[in-house]
């Protein structure tokens, strides 16, 4: 289990990190959701026992990062923004050195670096230069390093920052792969990847967590924007007076071709979208169509990185 | 210790597969070459003279190929991003800084010893001692450590590989002319100043063929100094950024 209490981190006189505290159970993947800069390699490198917290404590299985910070390494495998690769190895020489590093008995690191090849699907990549792999076998790599030693717990930075498409879809699968063995923690500042492979997320913004928990309990009461299009026109809109009502902000109302009026507000609910539907409807506003302009999660996420209020239940 | 032993053996490779290692290799025997054969070997002199001046001129070569041989060990790390897979690792700064220092100091022994040629050379047509010989590279050896152990502090410390060889340079430098700081201050600090000289006070002495200890005890404790200040530095960066 990692615990985390009141970590404070300051670079001079600037905070890097305030009063964060979270707990990560056996077993879980969570995700370290923010925008760059929000500290979340910080806290990361905290965890990892690469900084030493200004304050606060972190401990890994009752194992505190600074009272011993030797054996914390040994339950973490890292996988930083950049792998750290040395391009002249090829792969199975690198995750042998990474086992040598990590303590792996020499009498087991040849099967562990074979079921590692595996786990990760480097197998066709074994016995090339690290230099001459693609940017999505380098993070496989890198994957590979952190759990050569089979390590309780993975910390991966950012591990899918710059594949294409099809490299993110596998690697997703390596990542909820390593689940069955390993908790896994990683960061990312792309909404869909943490939604698509994370059991559950924090939300780090100015070196703090506003928010935490599932994708389902951070998006319950969260205001999303919304398109309704409407028979009718803007003055006929504005003065029925119905757009403005509570649990709906944001507003912008507009005319379109065709005799139709266009509504974008953001709305706090589903509740109060189908109050403001019926509302439009009882009115001689003919509905069109009403379509959510942002994901729940992305909506949520951009109401609490812009310091804004009103996240319920599952704010922190 | 056994991490440190393999991160010497990562970093001796790291050398040999780079061309920056092959560089410096070929240079440096280059220059060794062409010093003995164009000052040691002219002119009338006896083969105890030509041993002494090889030894000489190879502390010279020695110097400057362990400022880049060191140059890179901490500083090329940081630059490649690879550090981090040390500092996550249950291994103490301590034995990172061993490892690093064993694989250069690896390094420039396989460099010396490809000079070997030179002075069998002088005891197969000459009439030297092969102590004299073991000698002079025992000291070649101990200078050799204590500069990259001094250029491992400074690449610890620098931002990149270049200021990293600059630092160790003036350091050397410094430490090279201490004598001449010597002679004007009188005293008990005017004799400490000059035991810190790095050439003339103890390395003469292994080019003629005698192993002083004071000389010994002065390069393992300059290695040792540096050393301690690099696992510091290292130790300090977790405080850090």
């Amino acid at each position: 289990m990692i615990e985390v209490e009141g970590v404070r981190k300051f670079y001079g006189s600037k905070a890097a990190l305030d009063d964060v505290s979270f707990r990560i159970d056996r077993g879980e993947v969570v995700g370290f959701l923010g925008l760059n800069g929000a500290g979340k390699t910080t806290m990361l490198r905290i965890l990892c026992g690469l900084l030493l917290p200004s304050a606060g404590r972190v401990r890994v299985d009752g194992i505190d990062a600074v009272d011993e910070p030797l054996e914390l390494r040994r339950r973490i495998g890292f996988l930083p923004d950049r792998p750290p690769l040395y391009g002249e190895m090829s792969v199975r020489d690198m995750l042998r050195y990474a086992g040598h590093l990590n303590g792996v008995p020499s009498r087991n690191l040849a099967a562990r670096v074979d079921e590692v090849i595996e786990l990760t699907g480097l197998s066709r990549v074994a016995f090339d230069l690290v230099e001459t792999l693609s940017h999505g076998y380098r993070q496989r790599t890198g994957i590979a390093t952190a759990i050569v030693h089979a390590p309780r717990f993975v910390v991966l930075d950012e591990p899918i920052s710059g594949l294409d498409p099809a490299q993110i879809v596998e690697m997703r699968s390596v990542i909820r792969g390593l689940k069955d063995k390993h908790t896994v923690l990683m960061s990312s500042h792309i909404l869909g990847e943490v939604s698509a492979t994370c059991d559950r997320i924090l939300v780090l913004h100015g070196g703090r967590i506003v928010a935490e928990g599932s994708e389902a309990d951070l998006v319950k009461g969260g205001a999303r924007r919304t398109e309704i299009v409407a028979r009718g026109t803007r003055a006929a809109l504005d003065a029925a007076g119905i757009v403005a009502r509570d649990g709906v902000t944001d507003v912008e109302v507009g005319d379109i071709d065709g005799g139709l009026v266009r509504i974008r507000a953001r709305v706090a609910s589903d509740e109060a979208c189908e109050h403001l539907v019926g509302a439009l409807v009882h009115g001689g506003f003919g509905v069109r169509s009403v379509v959510p302009l942002e994901s729940d999660l992305e909506s949520l996420f951009l109401q609490l990185t812009a310091g804004t209020a009103g996240v319920t239940g599952a704010a922190a | 210790m056994t991490a440190a032993l393999h991160i010497a053996r990562r970093e001796l490779a790291g050398y040999l597969s780079s061309m920056t290692g092959w560089w410096i290799l070929a240079l440096v025997l280059l220059a060794d070459g062409l010093l003995f054969n164009g000052y040691a070997l002219s002119g009338e002199k006896k083969s105890f003279d030509v041993l002494q001046l090889f030894f000489y001129y190879s502390s010279g070569t020695t110097m400057v190929a362990s400022v880049f041989i060191s140059m890179r060990l901490f500083a090329e790390e940081r630059q490649q991003g690879t550090m981090v897979l040390l500092e996550s690792a249950p291994i103490p700064e301590h034995a990172v800084v061993v490892g690093k220092f064993l694989g250069a100091w690896a390094f420039l022994l396989l460099l010396l010893a490809l000079t070997g040629y030179m002075p069998a050379l002088v005891v197969v047509n000459g009439k030297v001692t092969v102590g004299h010989v073991f000698a002079g590279y025992a000291g070649l050896a101990l200078l050799g450590a204590a500069c990259i152990a001094i250029g491992a502090f400074a690449s610890s410390v620098a931002k990149n590989q270049i200021l990293a060889a600059v630092l160790a340079g003036a350091i050397i430098v410094a430490l090279l002319l201490s004598w001449t700081l010597a002679r004007k201050v009188e005293g008990p600090v005017g004799d400490v100043v000059g035991f810190l000289d790095l050439f003339d006070q103890h390395f003469r002495t292994f080019s003629r063929g005698t192993v002083k200890l004071g000389s010994v005890a002065y390069y393992a404790a300059l290695a040792y100094g540096a050393l301690l200040s690099t696992t510091a530095v290292l130790s300090s960066r977790r405080w850090r950024a």
